[in-house]
């Protein structure tokens, strides 16, 4: 089962070094890991897609409390939530298939960038399951690199992940 | 590990300025603070970027410093002291080579969670990051073996990382923690004020009681068992809770059990006590878990020594599981009752249930159990044949119990004789057996009996060696003789690696590739060189004469070199792949009829 797990990581030097650490270490699978500040600067939140049965997940979820920097975490998968993954395309197209290129980028909700002879950006933002299938249709023209942020995502309803008060 | 200073501490004296507030140098504060936390000893070595520190030693005798041969010889005495005290063991080190040496000490102390501060000299904080001499990323390089690290940016930080350190040390489940110190900021002056507390919103260690009604659950399943066993390990030490459990396991006469880390926890002469469990457990204490159908696991955590194959474990078992650490809940075993609190707390709160669920106590209950047991004990599994020629090493562990009256502490090293140790010592107390049982790390036990000496001067404390392990850390000799720390060496010299050549025996038809050791120095001298009594004793009639002697001799360190049979094993086994229900008796032994 794939799972997202929002963290609320101490913004200290090194913790994220001991959440990838703590994958490889234990041979976890990590499908994408995002980390930025939040609103609060002294907090990074982090979003890691990971794969395994529940009891896989138990463990992560341990052991990643476990960790000192680790304030709080989430499991969003577990409930209604919504995720949003952005992603950059490159494309090389033809005069022919401009045209095309429009159709599929306006079925997908995405925006063209001009941005060379020929060239063009796709930018989309949606699920990552939508990224996938905005690169599968897109897989008939000459791809020159992808850029995908990972996922992020937030609970639906009230809650919330927020450091618990002592 | 000496690096030429490049320039002079500017200020490295103490003053008081107006008011209340003293300021200090960041190599005092370091000081000041080990002494605020109460610390006796700490074990380190010196080396350039830990200088001024060590120049703050030197400014005081509250703190005592002492000086080892090796920086894997400081961590193990840190050990040592912290797993005969309960309390954190203190390292101090120097960068590079000082921190790397030490790592096999810290990882010994994480995988046995013991509280552990280490210290760590730095670079100039301007040069980290550009390979200066003697730098390592020493955070990074420890991350994986410690609890928790820091990497001090601020003189200022320096009392409030040391009070994070400690408490995080010796919170919940303990381990060891690093703190790396850049030199420059051990010269630079602040206000030296140690905090009396220290906020930390992101480590809660469980602060949580047990909840009666988990406690009801695990006793209205105790008091239904029919075949249960109390599977007890290193959380039992850790927290104190020995005496609970014996009060638990007294009222409900159930058959109990210790892992290698929680020897001690029931005494060995408790009739209930069937011995230690797992690849080196007895027989009885391993059928027992198997057939078990509730297992009662307190601070203890199903590792693969334990447990064999999973898929063959206990089938038929309930388990209840106590620990403070909710990770291991699950992890390798599923609970079926897990509790996850201060293990002190729930053994409490478990007594005080049965003592008013008394006349619910049944013992015609576990009678059949019992008998079950008992015929399975009659095997008598740790047998072995005293020789009148070759000595047995088993012969010579029952033997140090004897003339030490089973009160001694005893360290050990790692394969063969450790096992010995642990099946023949006999401990009636925790924190009395100390070895490396997670890692495994040969060369242990001389440092970590150093460190028990200098927590109990007048305790007899031995360290059960052989003559592979004791090479790794020979040179903590020399450590012994300054300090005047009379540990009883016990090397059973078999002239193998001894438990390499056992596997290699069983599983690898006797193909002894790289597990004899030639050319053994001569022990009697190297200890007389090194200014210590050395002695060889190579047959089974001088063996309690010889121990005697030895132990007769308090204020010297004797070295005991027991010239013991090359071809003994370790028996019963519980080989790779097998289920606690086919264990490798010793050839010769009694059928169950």
């Amino acid at each position: 089962m794939r799972h997202i797990i929002s963290v609320l990581l101490e913004n200290e030097s090194g913790a994220l070094s001991r959440v990838s650490g703590l994958f490889s270490a234990r041979g976890y699978n990590i499908e994408s890991l995002t980390v930025a500040p939040t609103n609060d600067p002294t907090l990074s939140r982090m979003t890691i897609v990971t794969t395994g049965d529940d009891r896989k997940i138990d463990q992560i979820e341990k052991q990643l409390n476990k960790l000192v920097d680790v304030a709080a975490l989430q499991d969003i998968t577990v409930a209604g939530h919504l995720e949003r993954e952005v992603v950059l395309v490159k494309l090389k197209v033809s005069e022919d298939q401009i045209d095309k290129l429009k159709q599929i980028a306006k079925g997908f909700n995405a925006s063209l960038s001009d941005v060379s002879t020929n060239q063009f950006i796709v930018e989309m933002s949606g699920s990552c399951e939508k990224v996938d299938e905005l690169l599968n249709s897109l897989s008939n023209s000459e791809i020159i690199e992808v850029a995908r942020s990972g996922a992020i995502g937030l609970a639906f309803g009230e809650d919330a992940l927020v450091v618990p008060q002592p | 590990m000496f690096e030429i200073l490049l320039f002079s501490p500017s200020s490295v004296y103490s003053k008081k300025q107006d008011g209340d507030t003293v300021q200090l140098t960041g190599a005092d504060i370091v000081v000041k603070s080990l002494k605020e936390e109460g610390v006796e000893y700490v074990f380190g070595y010196p080396g350039g970027a830990a200088l001024h520190i060590y120049d703050a030693f030197h400014r005081q005798d509250d703190v005592e410093h002492i000086l080892v041969r090796h920086e894997q010889g400081a961590t193990h005495a840190a050990d040592g002291y912290a797993r005969s005290t309960g309390k954190s063991g203190v390292v101090l080190v120097t960068s590079g080579p000082g921190i790397t040496n030490a790592i096999t000490g810290i990882a010994t102390a994480y995988m046995d969670s013991i509280p552990m501060v280490v210290l760590s000299g730095q670079v100039m904080k301007p040069l980290i990051g550009y390979d200066a001499f003697q730098e390592i990323d020493a955070v990074g390089i420890s991350r994986p073996c410690v609890k928790h690290n820091f990497l001090i940016q601020d003189v200022k930080d320096i009392a409030s990382t040391i009070k994070k350190a400690f408490h995080i040390a010796t919170t919940g489940r303990p381990g060891p923690v690093l703190v790396d110190i850049p030199k420059d900021i051990t010269a630079e002056v602040a206000e030296f004020l140690y905090p009396e507390t220290c906020e930390l919103r992101s480590y809660q260690p469980l602060i949580k009681e047990p909840l009666p009604n988990e406690i009801f659950t695990a006793v209205e399943a105790m008091l239904n068992a029919k075949q249960p066993i109390v599977y007890s390990g290193g959380g039992i030490v850790a927290a104190n809770a020995q005496e609970s459990l014996r009060e638990m396991t007294n009222k409900l006469g159930f058959p109990c059990t210790n892992t290698l880390m929680g020897l001690g926890a029931n005494a060995h002469s408790d009739p209930n006590f069937l011995g230690m469990l797992g690849m080196h457990g007895t027989y009885e204490a391993n059928m027992a878990m198997h057939d078990a159908d509730l297992i009662i696991a307190l601070g203890a955590r199903f590792d693969d020594r334990i447990t064999g194959t999973l898929h063959n474990f206990a089938p038929d078992a309930k388990v209840l599981h106590v620990d403070i650490d909710p990770s291991v809940i699950d992890k390798n075993i599923k609970a079926d009752i897990p509790i996850v609190a201060d293990l002190k707390e729930v053994l409490v709160a478990f007594n005080r249930e049965l003592d008013r669920r008394e006349k619910d106590i049944n013992p015609e209950l576990i009678k059949d159990w019992w008998e079950t047991i008992n015929k399975w004990r009659s095997l008598d599994s740790l047998w072995y044949n005293y020789d009148e020629e070759v000595i047995k090493p088993q012969f010579v562990v029952q033997k140090l119990h004897e003339i030490t009256g089973g009160q001694a502490y005893v360290t050990s090293d790692v394969g063969q004789h450790q096992m010995y140790a642990a099946q023949f010592y006999g401990f009636s107390d925790t924190h009395r057996w100390i070895n490396s049982g997670g890692l495994g790390t040969m060369g242990f036990g001389l440092p970590a009996a150093m460190g028990v000496k200098f927590a109990h001067r007048d305790a007899d404390v031995a360290c059960i060696t052989g003559e592979g392990s004791i090479q790794m850390c020979i040179q903590e000799l020399a450590t012994c003789k300054q300090y005047d720390l009379p540990v009883k060496v016990i090397n059973l010299n078999n002239r193998y690696l001894g438990m390499v050549r056992q596997w290699q025996e069983f599983s690898y038809e006797k193909r002894y590739s790289n597990s004899y050791m030639d050319s053994l120095p001569d022990f009697i001298a190297l200890a007389e060189a090194y200014g210590h009594v050395g002695m060889q004793i190579d047959k089974p009639a001088d063996v309690e004469g010889a121990l005697k002697e030895a132990f007769a001799m308090k204020d010297r360190l004797v070295f005991m070199d027991f010239i013991t049979d090359q071809q003994e094993n370790v028996y019963p086994m519980i080989e790779s792949g097998k289920g606690h229900h086919e264990m490798r008796m010793r050839p010769g032994s009694k059928n169950l009829s």
